[in-house]
């Protein structure tokens, strides 16, 4: 009796999730019917303990529908160089989950090979620990072929730091030249994050409104998206209202765009 | 009394909204103490702006709305600065920055683009005294290279006339872009490189900080800013310098944006809680 019972709940939830699942590709379908953005970009606000892993949880559901829904570029912001100046034991446990995750992504059943993903690392990876770095190392060699999506990881990351490395390389390979041939481009091709368009949308959680250091140089036109909820709390309708908000603009960007033109 | 003044000064509507916005802002600045420590640490709700930038959309939309032409509302736009700019500086905000031209903006029509600069020429002209009587020093930054003659004589003349001014500082973003403007830092830090002035290895935020056009001012880095007319972008205005500052974005159009909603703008960054990176 109670082994009937347990087959009948596994059965019911086995058929939720097809619904679940089926009216989400629905909606999906529905989306598509505008523009899409191909490049979305998210800051998470960091809490504490079992809030960082089930944000990490709210990241790869997060994933999964970006990819579904057929954005091709995500990159997420997991750690700042400014949140190294948090405490100490916070920065530690912090790196430790990270660690973890990073090796988490070279199982099979994870979402990098279920959708194609090719991981970057992007930052200052030097002020990783030896440990840290070396598994986000061997993550980014092991997706270097897969070319369907992109996941982009901000870690050791300021967009400033960014900047600053991009006009170094730029002045070296310039200085013997005159200064005048520095061009926009030079300092494009030498920012980490040119390995992906700019961001359509950039999405930060828990209602703050600021930029926070991340992808100041690529989100000059983006559309920004500030939902009150937690990183932990966000989820699909978040996702759905921000391309919702993104088509709705989206026709009148591109048509100021083409009266500049 | 000090409703009313202030009714009649910033020219907003008595109303107990007003009042209430008025008194709660008054006071969070008379409350206001000096966070020690380094920069960095969290700023207490309630502290006013020092740098205040402007991103001055919704003038075509708006004469649009009522059916008049471009021009129009780049008019209804200029009427509304000329109007609100010395209130600005109320409660102690030391630099305001207006972007009033985007290098962007040179693809708009010829005629329109024509207007806009004729109109620049206007208001210099016809604001000068007052910005001077109020002690607002002046600074144009941006590319030079496409302004029109008149309009680039008239601006030196008004940087001049102003420059020993120190309280309150007007920057006007003139065919600026902000990556044009880290371009032309990167390309200095790379003029004094060459000239053995610094080691590329020295490049770091400090020196780009230095270099780049805001460094015309005290605060070079906005607390807030403002974007008008619901559009939620920051369009290649202050990219590096916005990297902590708190985004405001009102559905208003920009030639209705008049002192309740400046009150407004102001009311809201008091209550944000500025990080910085580290756990509240």
């Amino acid at each position: 009796m109670v082994d009937q019972i347990r087959h009948m709940c596994v059965g019911i939830n086995q058929i939720l999730e097809q619904i679940h699942g089926f009216s989400r590709r629905c909606l999906f379908r529905v989306i598509s019917m505008g523009p899409l953005p191909i490049h979305l970009a998210k800051k998470q606000d960091l809490e504490d303990g079992s809030g960082h892993k089930a944000g990490f949880s709210a990241l790869m559901s997060m994933l999964q529908y970006c990819y579904e829904l057929g954005i091709k570029y995500v990159t997420v912001y997991a750690f700042s160089i400014d949140n190294f100046r948090r405490k100490p034991e916070e920065v530690r446990s912090l790196m430790d989950l990270m660690l973890e995750k990073i090796k988490s992504l070279l199982d099979k059943e994870s979402i990098v090979h279920e959708y194609g993903i090719h991981v970057y690392f992007i930052g200052n990876l030097a002020l990783l620990s030896d440990q840290v770095r070396a598994a986000a190392e061997e993550v980014m060699q092991a997706t270097a072929e897969n070319s369907r999506v992109g996941l982009l990881v901000c870690v050791a990351y300021n967009s400033t730091d960014e900047i600053v490395q991009a006009v170094k390389k730029s002045c070296v390979t310039k200085l013997d030249r005159d200064m005048e041939t520095i061009q926009l481009v030079d300092i494009e091709e030498n920012m980490q994050m040119s390995v992906a368009p700019d961001p359509d949308i950039l999405i930060r959680s828990s209602g703050e409104t600021r930029l926070s250091n991340f992808l100041l140089w690529q989100t000059g036109s983006s559309q920004l998206f500030s939902p009150d909820a937690l990183w932990p709390e966000i989820g699909l309708r978040h996702l759905v209202w921000a391309i919702l908000n993104f088509q709705k603009s989206h026709s009148y960007f591109e048509k100021k765009k083409k009266k500049q033109m | 009394m000090p409703c009313l003044f202030v009714s009649w000064r910033l020219r907003v509507p008595l109303s107990i909204t007003n009042i209430r916005r008025f008194i709660k802002t008054a006071a969070s600045q008379c409350n206001d103490k000096e966070e020690s420590g380094t920069t960095g640490e969290k700023e207490k709700g309630g502290r006013m702006p020092k740098h205040v930038a402007i991103i001055l959309d919704g003038n075509r939309r708006w004469a649009e709305k009522r059916g008049l032409g471009p021009s129009q509302g780049q008019e209804a736009g200029a009427r509304t600065v000329m109007e609100n700019v010395k209130d600005y500086f109320s409660m102690g905000i030391n630099t305001v920055s207006l972007f009033a031209f985007s290098t962007e903006n040179w693809g708009r029509p010829g005629d329109e683009v024509k207007y806009i600069m004729d109109m620049f020429e206007k208001i210099v002209k016809s604001e000068m005294p007052n910005l001077r009587r109020y002690g607002v020093k002046v600074s144009v930054i941006g590319k030079r290279t496409n302004i029109p003659e008149p309009l680039l004589h008239l601006i030196g003349e008004a940087e001049e006339a102003t420059k020993n001014n120190k309280e309150k500082q007007l920057i006007v973003a003139l065919d600026y872009s902000g990556k044009f403007d880290i371009l032309q830092a990167c390309k200095s830090l790379a003029e004094m490189a060459k000239n053995g002035l610094i080691n590329v290895e020295d490049i770091d935020e400090n020196l780009m900080d230095k270099e780049l056009m805001t460094s015309c001012s005290e605060f070079p880095n906005p607390d807030l800013l403002i974007r008008t007319s619901g559009e939620q972008r920051i369009s290649n205005f202050y990219l590096w310098q916005s990297a902590y500052t708190e985004l405001y974005f009102p559905s208003v159009l920009w030639p209705d944006f008049g002192g309740a909603e400046y009150f407004e703008a102001l009311d809201w960054y008091q209550k944000r809680q500025r990080r910085f990176g580290l756990r509240v």
